[in-house]
């Protein structure tokens, strides 16, 4: 690939050509390594499970440490975006 | 100096990184290369939404499964591109009546807007190196279509000041492809 010189309006036309991916599908896609971790499994449960769900939002890692989860720090952001209420 | 297109050494680093499991550089691939895997989506193959969503994450998906099996750390980005690109095709071919080539299913131009995206994923690249006030000001007028109000409004300036800052940054963004200084010292 050349690059060939650039005036304004052809790095303007460039700039304009990659506008931002929907954030919701950048999330999803970083937080695709975290699916190894547990967390679709999780939310799941909690979505079903309304108990689960306040023991989650209670105390987030002592109810991840109980059933054996890894406290990875990602996986902690990535529950807490999802119930913004856990603790 | 301006970049060298075919110099990938970051990518190369990131890849290894994400390979090693580091979460952080992950998240960092991802922000990378997302508006660039969304663009051959929905301006190369003209994708609907719904459509662009599935494939662009499972060229994602695809990515991590196989971070152990790239030929090339430094490869990366032709490598989501022909993804991407195959994958596109997967995805009009399932859409259609028949059973047409992929040649056939290939919108026109395809050649020619990977090309342009390709060149603008180096300048969003230098765009990325550059202080952040020229790289948000830039990102917002010209990514993501915001108006001066908008942006005024954001940034806590006045339009003129806008104007006339976006004007400075593009022209220095310029110098830098120029080769006449490094990006972040120019822009």
């Amino acid at each position: 690939m050349g690059m060939s010189p650039h005036d304004e309006a052809r790095l303007a036309e460039l700039l304009r050509s990659l506008p931002p991916a929907p954030e919701g599908w950048v999330r999803a896609a970083q937080e695709l390594p975290l699916a190894r971790l547990g967390l679709d499994e999780i939310v799941r449960r909690a979505e079903e499970d309304a108990e689960y769900r306040r023991r989650l939002v209670e105390d987030l890692e002592q109810a991840l440490a109980a059933d054996g989860y890894e406290r990875d720090p990602a996986l902690l952001d990535a529950l807490r975006r999802r119930f913004p209420a856990a603790n | 100096m301006p970049p060298d297109p075919d110099d990938g050494h970051v990518e190369a680093q990131l890849v290894a990184r994400c390979r090693a499991g580091d979460q952080t550089a992950w998240n960092e691939l991802v922000e990378r290369f997302s508006r660039y895997v969304f663009a051959i989506c929905v301006q190369a193959f003209r994708l609907s939404e719904h459509d662009a969503e599935d494939v662009f994450q499972d060229v994602f998906m695809r990515a991590y499964q196989n971070l152990d099996r790239l030929r090339d750390d430094a490869a990366i980005r032709p490598w989501l591109a022909q993804t991407t690109r195959r994958l596109c095709i997967d995805r009009l071919r399932a859409g259609a009546r028949e059973a047409p080539a992929d040649e056939e299913l290939e919108p026109s131009g395809v050649d020619e807007t990977l090309e342009t995206l390709d060149e603008a994923l180096v300048v969003h690249e230098a765009l990325a190196a550059a202080p952040g006030h020229c790289r948000e000001i830039l990102d917002r007028f010209f990514c993501r279509d915001e108006s001066y109000r908008t942006i005024g409004e954001a940034l806590d300036l006045p339009p003129g000041t806008i104007a006339s800052r976006i004007s400075r940054c593009l022209s220095r963004l310029r110098e830098f492809f120029e080769g006449k200084k490094p990006v972040a010292e120019t822009v």
